[in-house]
């Protein structure tokens, strides 16, 4: 288990946006009458997206919309660690650090992201970068690799991936997925099976 | 070498389109309302014949699962739940389905939904996969659009929806009864067993939960018939796996082969060989970071399938294959597994609790040379203890790795502790 405990200032409210509370309608329709509670993971992730963290009053919030106790609610966003219940950077960088991707560098990432952000859950004084080492991600044959935001970022390197950072931080355009010559899971240098498909 | 003609995954690499039109090309959604009014025993009993175990990692036979939901509905609904929160450690198999084959599992799902009198299914990825998400929603959409989901599925006569869900990190909800708890709204802790899903699941409704791999199969297994698959691969570890090579190989990557094949072939022909060369290997976690690593002079010899890896008291688990060659510390790496399970606990039952911690600090003090050589026994019960005293298999989960290590590398602890503090350096 993790510890995870609420943000020490949190701000007064939360409400969704009237698009947000359209799209969270929609959620709840997939389950059972009576079964709202089922759609607590989705809509406590777009309270995310909406506030870039997951205030306290998020929680309350999605709760009351889905007739919930705030116990319950609260349960479930300390629970599940991708909550993030303090504020990150713009570009929250999710470094896997387990066997699969440590055997293949995963330490030489994490120097970077102490050179260029600072420790574990430091935000940059421009806001843009903070980071995380997270339990494997499920891309271990494109190790080492990283999910910043929405989007994995596979096959680093120490010095690609400080200036993938660098990019991100100044604004510009990054590819996402391997960052070699692999499109995805297959061998680079050649395919050994499927070779009269395109 | 398995024939492409026989692999089931044309598109695993994603060099195709994902979309319904590319699919349909590579056979996908085939007839499919012909092969369900073929009835529901007809469909169980291919799946059945082909032999297929679930790809998971616990390798039930998948047939047999779908044949335990209810032959009469009672009033309440059945569900199929699919399992897609993949996240043992050097496992990336559903990923590619997920984004790349994502009809081939669709299809499986009303297969599989019709076989155990579902009309509705929930699919549920794990909240890292957003992209791998929205991939599965296109397809679902593509699919309604196209008259394959819905009302009358696919001109089968059977309604059907599927619902994406999703999860929110947590490696616990791979768990059947801990994905339930999750999509119901709660906290991902398992439930006890019985009263088995088949019986009270979802909603306390019968519910089947199958893997991704197993369900994205069924299409395949159906068309081409049960002798097909049963016709690959070896008695009791039938048809074809894809596997995941990670660590210490030159080209790691998934790839689709026959079950059985040999380990060494699988990482020498499709990985390009252990970095530095076969003598240079040290160690193989052979299923995902859940079971005891083999060390190379197993490797040298061992099939990979369900019974071949048990009779060396390990498992084919998810057929996720971490490599470590002669440069690994491999008390670290093992110590680092032991962190993964730490932080994945639930905390309801007391000895995967504690007992994952405690086992992660011992490691981390042996691989730094500071424990004393009487600990290791210490450590192994410890493992024995938390072993089947658990309500899931996540103890047992945790305990495994461990206990390989013992079993293989004892010396090397033993030579670390005796040396003490200050002598990290690899094992060789």
């Amino acid at each position: 288990m993790s510890v995870r405990r609420l943000h020490a200032e949190q701000p007064d409210s939360f409400a969704f946006t009237e698009e947000n509370v359209s799209w969270a309608t929609g959620q709840i329709a997939k389950f059972p009458e009576g079964r709202q509670a089922s759609a607590i993971i989705p809509l406590l992730w777009q309270a995310q997206k909406q506030a870039g963290w997951l205030p306290e009053p998020a929680i309350r919030y999605v709760a009351d919309m889905l007739d919930m106790p705030h116990i319950r609610a609260m349960e479930v966003a300390t629970f599940y660690t991708m909550f993030n219940l303090s504020p990150v950077g713009e570009h929250f960088v999710q470094l896997c650090g387990t066997t699969p991707c440590w055997l293949r560098g995963a330490d030489d990432l994490k120097s970077v992201c102490r050179k260029v952000i600072g420790e574990q859950g430091d935000i940059t004084e421009d806001g843009k970068l903070s980071w995380l080492e997270v339990e494997c991600l499920g891309a271990c044959v494109n190790a080492p690799m990283v999910q910043i935001n929405d989007d994995f970022y596979e096959d680093l390197t120490a010095e690609n991936f400080e200036q993938l950072l660098d990019d991100l931080r100044h604004g510009k355009e990054v590819a996402t997925g391997p960052q070699n010559s692999r499109h995805g899971s297959e061998p680079e240098g050649g395919l050994t099976v499927l070779k009269g498909d395109k | 070498m398995l024939r492409d003609e026989d692999r089931i995954f044309k598109n695993i690499y994603g060099l195709d389109g994902a979309d319904l039109t590319a699919a349909k090309a590579r056979g996908d959604w085939d007839g499919t309302g012909e092969l369900i009014k073929k009835g529901r025993d007809w469909v169980i009993d291919e799946v059945k014949a082909s032999g297929l175990r679930g790809r998971g990692g616990a390798g039930f036979p998948t047939g047999l699962k779908w044949s335990f939901m209810p032959k009469e509905n009672d009033g309440r609904p059945h569900y199929l739940v699919i399992n897609a929160d993949e996240s043992e450690p050097g496992t990336c198999k559903d990923r590619d389905i997920l984004r790349h084959e994502p009809h081939k599992l669709l299809e499986g799902f009303l297969l599989a939904g019709f076989a155990m009198g579902a009309h509705a299914c929930y699919i549920y990825v794990r909240g890292e996969f957003i992209r791998e998400r929205e991939a599965v929603q296109r397809a679902v959409d593509e699919a309604y659009a196209a008259g394959l989901l819905g009302k009358n599925a696919a001109g089968s006569g059977w309604d059907y929806d599927i619902y994406v869900h999703h999860g929110a990190g947590a490696y616990i909800c791979g768990e059947e009864t801990a994905l339930i708890e999750s999509l119901e709204g709660k906290k991902g802790q398992p439930r006890l067993k019985p009263p088995f899903p088949a019986n009270m699941g979802l909603y306390g409704c019968p519910t089947t939960v199958n893997n991704v791999e197993s369900i994205a199969v069924a299409p395949t297994i159906c068309r081409r018939g049960g002798g097909w698959f049963s016709g690959l691969g070896r008695d009791g570890n039938t048809g074809t796996k894809l596997f995941c090579i990670s660590g210490h190989v030159n080209n790691p990557c998934n790839v689709e082969e026959e079950m059985g094949i040999p380990l060494k072939e699988l990482i020498e022909k499709h990985a390009g060989g252990v970095r530095g060369g076969w003598d240079n290997l040290l160690a193989v976690i052979p299923g995902g970071s859940s079971v005891p690593l083999l060390p190379k002079e197993i490797c040298d010899t061992v099939l990979m399938d369900f019974d071949s890896l048990k009779e060396v008291q390990s498992g084919l688990g998810t057929a996720a294959v971490i490599v470590m060659d002669k440069s690994t510390d491999i008390i670290k790496a093992i110590a680092r597994i032991s962190h993964f399970y730490k932080h994945e606990s639930c905390g309801q039952c007391t000895p995967c609790r504690e007992g994952t911690g405690w086992m992660w600090r011992v490691l981390e003090r042996m691989a730094a040379g500071e424990a004393q050589v009487k600990e290791i026994d210490m450590l192994l019960q410890v493992t024995k203890q938390i072993e089947g005293h658990t309500i899931c298999a996540l103890g047992d989960a945790a305990a495994w790795p461990v206990q390989g290590l013992i079993r293989h590398f004892r010396p090397l602890i033993e030579e670390r502790l005796t040396r003490g503090p200050g002598h990290q350096e690899a094992a060789e």
